[in-house]
C-alpha cells in the first residue's frame, strides 16, 4: 500500500475517532494534503470531514497545504516512529515537509492537526 | 487513614535578582549535597516531581527546584505589565546566582533542561567555581530554530495550547501517555508571551558558540545528557558541543525527548542515577 493509499482511509479513521472529532469542533477551514506527488483536499466542518478529495482539483481554493515527501509521510506513520520522523515540525526542520499559505487555522487547532495527521499510525499495514 | 503526602515541601524566598525584589516558589526534599534542578522555557518546577519523591536521590542529595520569576507559582516583579518580558544570559545566571546565595548553598550541582541547560553551560563558562558539578540536559552551545516565535503570543491563537501543541512533538512516542500529558499541561499553564520571552535567552542572546570553548571541566565536572527525539537540540547539537569542551561526559538518551525528568521519569531514572552517584561518590 503507498502512502497515498494509506492515507485515503483518513475519513474512516477520524469518523471512529470521537475524541479528535471534539477536540475539533471549532475547526472549520479546506486545507490541502499532498502525500508525495497526490494531492488531497480536506473540507473540515466542525472537526468532522465533511469532504476527502483525492486528485488535482482545479481553481479549488483553500487556506492551507501540507506537503510531504513519500518517505516522509511513510516514516511518520510507523507505529513508533523513529527520531526526526515522529512530529511534523521535525520533518519540515529537516526539509521533508513544508507548510504553506495562511498558517493561522493549522497553528489555531495545531494540536488537532497532529493528531489528524497521524492517524494512519493506526492502520494494521502501519509497520 | 493517614494523608498520602508526597515528600517534597513547597516554599518561598523572598530575594532580590539584580537588585529587585522577588518572591520565589520552590519545592525542595532531601538531605546532602543541595541538587537544584532548571525548569524548561514556559514550564515550572514541577517537572522535576518525581526526582523530587525518589529516596534513591533524596538520601544523598537535597533537592531544590524552584520556578523563575514569571513562571509557576513565582509571580513576577512588581510593574511587570508595564515591560515586555524577555529573558537574558545575565539575568537568568543572576537568578540562579540569587536563590543559591539565599538558600546559603555549599556549591551546589545544578541541573537544567533545555534553556536550563543552555544556563548551565554559562554556568560553566562563567561561574564553575561557584559549583560542584553541572548536568546539562537537552543543551547545546547553539541549536537552529524550528519555528517564528511570534504565534506564542498573539489574541487570535490560544497561547497555552499553542506552546503545548508545538512542544508536544519534541516528547518521545514511547513516553507514557499519563506523563506526556502533564507535561503538556504545564505548557498550557504558562503566562502569555512568558514562552516567547524565555525563547529570546534561547534564540537571541544565549549563542554561546565558541565560548563552551573555554570550559574548564577540572574546576567543576560537566555532564550532557540528552534524549534521542529532540529535534529542537538534537543529539548532534549535544554531541557537537560536548567535542569543544575537554572532560565532558555526554550521554544520548535512548527513547526520550526534550522533557527526559517529567515525560518518562522511569526511562530518566536509569540515566540520572549514575550520574548522580558518580558526583555523590
Amino acid at each position: 500500500m503507498t502512502p497515498a493509499d494509506c492515507f485515503a482511509r483518513l475519513p474512516n479513521l477520524l469518523a471512529a475517532d470521537t475524541d479528535l472529532r471534539r477536540r475539533g469542533h471549532w475547526l472549520n477551514v479546506d486545507c490541502r494534503v499532498d502525500i508525495g506527488a497526490e494531492p488531497f483536499h480536506l473540507t473540515l466542518r466542525e472537526g468532522g470531514l465533511a469532504d476527502f478529495g483525492r486528485g488535482t482539483r482545479l481553481l479549488h481554493s483553500i487556506a492551507f497545504s501540507l506537503s510531504g515527501t513519500d518517505e516522509a509521510w511513510l516514516h511518520h506513520w510507523q507505529k513508533v516512529p523513529e527520531p526526526g520522523w515522529h512530529d511534523l515540525f521535525a520533518m519540515t526542520k529537516h526539509g521533508v515537509l513544508s507548510m504553506d499559505g495562511d498558517l493561522r487555522p493549522l497553528l489555531q487547532n495545531l494540536q488537532y492537526f497532529k493528531d489528524l495527521l497521524a492517524l494512519p499510525r493506526r492502520l494494521p499495514e502501519a509497520g | 487513614m493517614a494523608p498520602a503526602l508526597d515528600p517534597m515541601v513547597g516554599r518561598y524566598v523572598r530575594l532580590d535578582i539584580d537588585d529587585v525584589p522577588h518572591r520565589i516558589y520552590f519545592d525542595e526534599a532531601g538531605q546532602g549535597i543541595p541538587l537544584v534542578c532548571l525548569h524548561t522555557a514556559g514550564a515550572d518546577s514541577r517537572q522535576f516531581r518525581h526526582l523530587l519523591a525518589d529516596p534513591e536521590i533524596t538520601r544523598r542529595f537535597r533537592v531544590l527546584a524552584f520556578d523563575m520569576p514569571w513562571h509557576g507559582k513565582s509571580t513576577p516583579p512588581d510593574g511587570w505589565e508595564r515591560d515586555e518580558y524577555r529573558l537574558t544570559t545575565a539575568s537568568y545566571t543572576a537568578a540562579i546566582r540569587a536563590f543559591c546565595r539565599a538558600m546559603e548553598l555549599d556549591r551546589p550541582v545544578v541541573m537544567g533542561c533545555s534553556i536550563g541547560g543552555r544556563i548551565v553551560l554559562n554556568l560553566a563558562i562563567g561561574h564553575a567555581a561557584e559549583f560542584r558539578a553541572l548536568i546539562a540536559l537537552e543543551a547545546a552551545d547553539f541549536q537552529k530554530p524550528w519555528y517564528d516565535t511570534a504565534w506564542l503570543h498573539r489574541p487570535d491563537v490560544h497561547g497555552g495550547e499553542i506552546c503545548a501543541a508545538l512542544v508536544s512533538g519534541l516528547i518521545a512516542p514511547q513516553s507514557p501517555p499519563v506523563s506526556r500529558h502533564e507535561t503538556l499541561w504545564m505548557y498550557m499553564q504558562g503566562g502569555p508571551g512568558v514562552f516567547k520571552g524565555d525563547l529570546y535567552f534561547y534564540r537571541v542572546d544565549g549563542d554561546l558558540r565558541e565560548k563552551v570553548k573555554t570550559i574548564d571541566t577540572s574546576i567543576c565536572p560537566l555532564y550532557l545528557m540528552t534524549g534521542e527525539y529532540d529535534f529542537s537540540c538534537t543529539t548532534e547539537d549535544t554531541l557537537r558541543t560536548a567535542a569543544q569542551i575537554p572532560g565532558a561526559e555526554v550521554r544520548v538518551m535512548k527513547e526520550l525527548g526534550h522533557f527526559p525528568m517529567s515525560e518518562n521519569p522511569a526511562r530518566f531514572r536509569e540515566y540520572i542515577l549514575p550520574v548522580l552517584d558518580k558526583i555523590a561518590r
